[in-house]
């Protein structure tokens, strides 16, 4: 027995041509809509990973731009302002600073980067104090130095493989022709440290002629008050506090333009789409009037009628719903790449974040969207006199 | 055919206005109708019988008078019913045929068959879509679309849809009307058959004086009067 989703599918068929066109509209919509809900999870998963992988809640920096210390912080940078390392001993007699690691950032220009040279970027840090903040790094091969003036590196996976270097090998700091012996060379992290040497602190003074250091990494207790906190350092002379969470907010905020005007064009797609659809269905509704006239006439009631409609535009947009969500998953790391090419600033792993309650919400934004397009054609149809129709007045 | 009235007329009005001008399409029409008779109505175009069976078949309202069916007064005391309560009352009733099949191109003939069923199922009354087929000598072609059967078997495929829901009175407007002779031959044979051996209530409006003859009974009209 037949039934009435089969009698509205096949209705559906009767014009290929013109219900497929509607489903690539459909299909393109719930495509941009997924892509950009899961680019809005995504990319504020990934820049919390990276604050995370950062091992300390706070940096204290030489007094500047805050911006600019933010991009420092996470994509490396040059033009460092420099502090004195006396700060690292204020800092550590607050009470609610729990862990504390100076670090010096270098960056020198290595002509045999790339094509045409690129900048190498060198972390001094503490043999004692980092790997403490960093518990989660993994070597693939051998570990930290353990003195804090030996001529040793650890390298971050990128940069090994990029140099393809292996424990033992040596490696030459460009620019100042120093020799150094790699001892360690991490796992993936996902992270900007990935692309980071790192260097005892004391030895990179030695190299870079400084005695000074670019950043203080502070790691709070738990339960600290943060805002306190960076009052109280705020206090300390010529410094910059930057709490990751500001960092976090500050690059959201940024991002958050950009997010609009993809929601604005998500929002243009679906009603182009949703127009599509209202006329695909008022149009199959017009043309059909004798025949929705002979199924009132045998016995269906308006409200028949009116579902059997609306089962049209939910086939439709179930349909195209459930292939832009394929799409989206199929092309998520296009979509990845395509993001990234447009944002200032992206954080490492994957930005376009797609999950099955995020794939069942998008398609339950399209169908309801959908059940509204479907409502006048519908009503319409259920409107419809059988004697008006089958005579060919109901138009 | 028992000698109890199933329709019964009484004075049927219908009216339409063109302009300034008043159209009594119906003008005073009393019928009445046995159970299990088998009546033609006949006339020039123009005369009034489609206005009549549109009337009698609970399709409009009319402007004035009264109907009865199967005992239960539908019309009169100038109240006009709504589309649903047309609907109800067509569902239980009637089983309609028309000059151009009106099937669903997209569904097949047996599909088109059960059609009715979807939205309605009579209480007590089976499935009978494959006796129904054999009937109208269309078993074979159950799974054909439409356009791909002949005229004659689209309004083959007409009748066991209009008989599916077991009407009480089969309307059937022209059936004939986009047929050739041996087409509507076919068609009024079946009538025929349904008539004498199912006892079924038939109205059939024709031009065909052949398809007429058929019928116990013929009515006659002309300016929407039945013609004494």
């Amino acid at each position: 027995m037949i039934t009435p989703f089969q009698v509205a599918a096949k209705n559906l068929l009767r014009k290929k041509a013109r219900t497929a066109l509607t489903l690539v509209g459909i299909t393109l919509s719930a495509w941009v809509l997924v892509s950009l809900l899961g680019f809005n999870r995504g990319y504020e998963t990934a820049l919390n990973r990276n604050i995370e992988g950062m091992g300390f809640q706070i940096m204290v920096m030489a007094k500047g731009c805050p911006y600019e210390a933010a991009t420092m912080m996470l994509q490396g940078g040059t033009g460092f302002r420099y502090m004195e390392e006396s700060v690292v001993e204020q800092i550590r007699q607050d009470p609610d600073v729990d862990k504390i690691t100076p670090i010096l950032m270098q960056a020198f220009f290595d002509p045999n980067k790339g094509q045409s040279g690129g900048i190498a970027g060198y972390f001094g840090v503490d043999p004692a104090s980092f790997p403490e903040l960093r518990p989660f790094f993994r070597f693939r091969q051998g570990g930290w130095f353990k003195e804090p003036a030996a001529l040793e590196a650890v390298m971050g996976y990128e940069v090994a493989e990029l140099e393809q270097r292996e424990v033992g090998d040596r490696i030459l700091v460009p620019e100042k022709d120093v020799e150094l012996k790699v001892v360690g060379v991490m796992e993936r992290t996902g992270t900007q440290d990935d692309g980071i040497i790192f260097v005892p602190l004391r030895a990179l003074q030695q190299i870079a002629g400084i005695d000074r250091i670019t950043t203080v990494g502070v790691r709070t207790r738990e339960g600290a008050d943060l805002g306190a906190l960076e009052g109280r350092l705020y206090k300390l002379p010529d410094v910059q506090v930057v709490s990751f969470s500001q960092v976090k907010d500050t690059i959201m905020k940024l991002i958050g333009t950009a997010r609009v005007m993809v929601l604005s064009i998500a929002v243009i797609a679906i009603v182009i789409a949703m127009v599509g659809v209202v006329n695909t269905v008022l149009m199959s509704v017009l043309e059909r009037l004798q025949e929705i006239g002979i199924i009132k006439t045998v016995g269906a009631m308006p409200g028949d009628v009116f579902r059997l409609v609306w089962t049209e535009t939910v086939i439709l947009c179930g349909v195209g719903g459930a292939a832009g969500i394929v799409l989206a998953l199929a092309m998520a790391r296009g979509t990845d790449v395509l993001v990234r090419l447009a944002l200032p600033y992206a954080p490492t792993g994957s930005l376009v974040a797609i999950d099955l309650k995020l794939a069942a919400a998008t398609f339950g934004v399209i169908v309801g969207v959908g059940l509204l397009s479907g409502l006048y054609p519908a009503w319409r149809a259920g409107r419809i006199r059988p004697l008006d129709s089958i005579r060919g007045e109901g138009r | 055919m028992s000698g109890e009235a199933c329709l019964v007329a009484r004075e049927l009005v219908r009216t339409y206005r063109r302009g300034s001008e008043e159209i009594r399409a119906v003008d005073g029409v009393s019928l009445a109708i046995r159970r299990g008779e088998f009546v033609a109505v006949t006339g020039p175009s123009g005369s009034g019988k489609t206005t009549l069976v549109n009337l009698l078949g609970c399709l409009e309202n009319p402007s004035g008078g009264e109907l009865e069916l199967v005992g239960r007064p539908i019309f009169g005391g100038g109240r006009t019913l709504t589309e649903r309560e047309l609907t109800r009352i067509r569902r239980q009733l009637f089983g309609y045929i028309f000059q151009s099949f009106y099937l669903i191109p997209s569904l097949t003939v047996r599909e088109n068959v059960q059609l009715p069923l979807v939205f309605y199922r009579k209480t007590g009354v089976a499935d009978e879509t494959e006796k129904l087929l054999a009937l109208v000598g269309l078993e074979k072609r159950a799974e054909h679309l439409p356009g791909q059967i002949s005229g004659g078997e689209m309004q083959r495929v007409a009748i066991a849809r209009a008989l599916v829901n077991a009407p009480e009175i089969l309307l059937a407007d022209e059936p004939t009307g986009n047929l050739d002779t041996r087409r509507a031959r076919e068609i009024g044979a079946i009538l025929q058959e349904l008539n004498e051996a199912r006892g079924l209530t038939i109205l059939l409006v024709t031009h065909n004086p052949g398809m007429a003859a058929l019928a116990h009974r013929v009515v006659e009209m002309r300016d929407g009067r039945i013609v004494p």
